[in-house]
């Protein structure tokens, strides 16, 4: 086990196939809880440290569970890890809590988390299962914070409003007021918002990769054409 | 030996994009005229204001896209999505709105689902519904009709100040101009719990609707009319939308005169008619069938209703078109005419 395969298996979580933006897995959570930073923040820790535990689970328990219930048995650990994680925020998050709702059990039906079960966590070893949920969820995370942080600008022209929920209240001060005066953009804030941003975010993750892509295409062309010189 | 072709006897002569789009913009220009005249110049700047909008954007997209920036620019669409759009705008809406409002419309709405002739949806209702649901405040006060000349008018230069700088004039408070369109002022004290009789004698309400309003509705329909005669808009869409209307205000109003208006004011209300005749006849996102023209434009008027009479806005024609936009390839789909010879069945 290389250090290589770990790069690797970050890299496929955070970029490669990133959750939200590749696979276009747990929509409902990322277009619901992004219209601000600190809601979309909440939501994507919560579900990255729902993904970590419960791939590390499932990882420890593989050679035990009989593959014909393995499913059963996946559906099961998931919901223990998100009711422990879900009592947990209510006991030391609890305004947090409120403003996420019924987001937050419902981690439980995020398919990206027995996506990662199923497709990594039973077949790989602890250590590689606990980076993948790393991984993965910090790439969910990643989706979630920039749809948040695009629709809280555009909607109501602030970054990290409400800060005081998820950092207490020291957090008051991170809250910036970008433009003074703004009338709000209410769109962006509504549920169109989400779709819309979504789908701007996307757009740009592919630019980027058919960017990085043709510059891959030039590097050999470039060397070939030096050595023929 | 060469023969002298002929063209065949029933083909008229050409009918281009450009020529239909303009057509639509000559048949606005009753309408426009009436609101000019009753709303003031503030409908003249958001006309301009929207027209060099579109045509920048669409001039960019275009060149963003590749294709032939003069041709498309010379078939008048992006002017008749401003212009559609701009009407619809109150006449003192600021700048920024008109801007936010077709930049919607031309870039998102348009070109970013294929350009004019893929669009599903009617662009400048979605530059309509953008600025509706996104600045509610703005977008709900309009001015009282009163009419260039009157005392309260504002001139030329103070709407500019108004729209381009947002200041009023000193004699004039925000109150004194702005009041509830007809729609909006039905809705409230229908709400508060009076009687649509008692309501219809307040100063807003004209002869058969809002007093200004039912004359631009009016002017409106004198250019549907030609567009209809002028074979450029279909008239099963007009004529199913506004019986649509008729039938279900009707049966509302039978019911219980003091809770629901009238079918005529429903008819000559908010927009209605603009909407039968300018915006569910746009060939593109509306249905094609002649059977499915009727229903397309019965949904529309049964929606629009239904939005007026129990939803969260005043006016429900935007939503109603958008609505059906996305049902118009279903009802093709089940409405296409047999093909001569076809067996029933």
């Amino acid at each position: 086990m290389s250090e290589n395969h770990y790069r690797q298996i970050l890299k496929n979580g955070v970029w490669t196939q990133n959750t939200g933006l590749v696979a276009l897995l747990g929509l409902c959570p990322l277009l619901a809880t992004s219209n601000s930073v600190v809601n979309a923040l909440g939501l994507g820790l919560a579900t990255m440290l729902v993904l970590l535990l419960s791939n590390v689970a499932i990882s420890l328990i593989r050679n035990l569970v009989r593959p014909e219930v393995r499913i059963p048995v996946f559906v099961m650990v998931i919901a223990c890890v998100v009711t422990a994680v879900e009592l947990a925020m209510h006991a030391f998050l609890p305004a947090l809590y409120t403003v996420l709702g019924i987001f937050i059990p419902l981690i439980v039906t995020n398919c990206c988390v027995i996506g990662r079960a199923e497709a990594f966590a039973f077949k790989h070893g602890v250590a590689k299962s606990a980076v993948d949920g790393i991984a993965t969820g910090l790439g969910f995370t990643l989706a979630l914070v920039l749809l948040g942080a695009l629709r809280e600008i555009l909607g109501q022209g602030t970054l990290f409003a409400q800060a005081e929920l998820l950092f207490g209240e020291g957090g008051k001060r991170l809250t910036l007021h970008l433009i003074d005066d703004y009338r709000g953009f209410l769109l962006a804030i509504l549920p169109p918002g989400a779709f819309i941003g979504l789908g701007c975010l996307i757009a740009l993750k592919n630019v980027l990769d058919a960017r990085a892509r043709r510059r891959l295409e030039v590097k050999p062309a470039v060397a070939l054409r030096e050595a023929g010189a | 030996m060469h023969f002298k072709t002929l063209t065949s006897p029933h083909v008229l002569g050409e009918t281009s994009v450009g020529q239909v789009m303009r057509r639509v913009l000559y048949a606005m220009v009753p309408g426009a005229t009436a609101l000019i005249w009753f709303f003031g110049w503030g409908v003249l700047v958001n006309l301009a204001v929207a027209t060099v909008v579109a045509l920048m954007a669409e001039a960019a997209m275009l060149a963003v896209r590749n294709k032939p920036i003069a041709t498309h620019l010379a078939d008048y669409s992006a002017v008749v999505t401003a212009w559609l759009l701009a009407v619809a705008l109150p006449p003192l809406a600021p700048w920024w709105m008109t801007v936010i409002g077709v930049l919607s419309a031309i870039v998102v709405a348009k070109h970013l689902y294929g350009g004019l002739g893929y669009n599903p949806f009617n662009p400048a209702m979605i530059g309509y519904v953008v600025l509706l649901i996104s600045f509610p405040r703005e977008m709900s006060s309009w001015l009282i009709p009163q009419g260039i000349g009157q005392a309260h008018a504002l001139s030329l230069i103070e709407t500019l100040q108004a729209i381009f700088n947002g200041l009023l004039p000193d004699r004039l408070a925000a109150d004194a101009l702005t009041g509830a369109t007809p729609l909006d002022a039905l809705r409230t004290q229908l709400g508060l719990g009076l009687a649509v009789a008692d309501i219809r004698n307040s100063p807003v309400f004209g002869i058969v609707a809002g007093s200004g309003w039912e004359w631009a509705a009016s002017g409106f329909l004198a250019g549907g009319l030609w567009l209809i005669y002028t074979r450029v808009a279909a008239w099963q869409i007009p004529a199913g939308l506004l019986s649509g209307l008729a039938v279900i205000s009707t049966i509302f109003y039978l019911i219980d005169p003091q809770r629901y208006a009238p079918p005529w004011f429903h008819l000559w209300s908010g927009a209605a008619i603009f909407g039968a005749f300018f915006i569910a006849t746009d060939p593109v996102t509306a249905s094609t069938t002649p059977r499915g023209r009727l229903l397309y434009g019965a949904g529309v008027g049964v929606l629009t209703y239904i939005i007026r009479s129990f939803g969260g806005y005043p006016d429900g024609v935007a939503f109603a078109v958008l609505l059906m936009n996305i049902a118009a390839p279903t009802i093709d789909l089940y409405t296409q005419p047999k093909v001569f010879g076809a067996r029933r069945g």
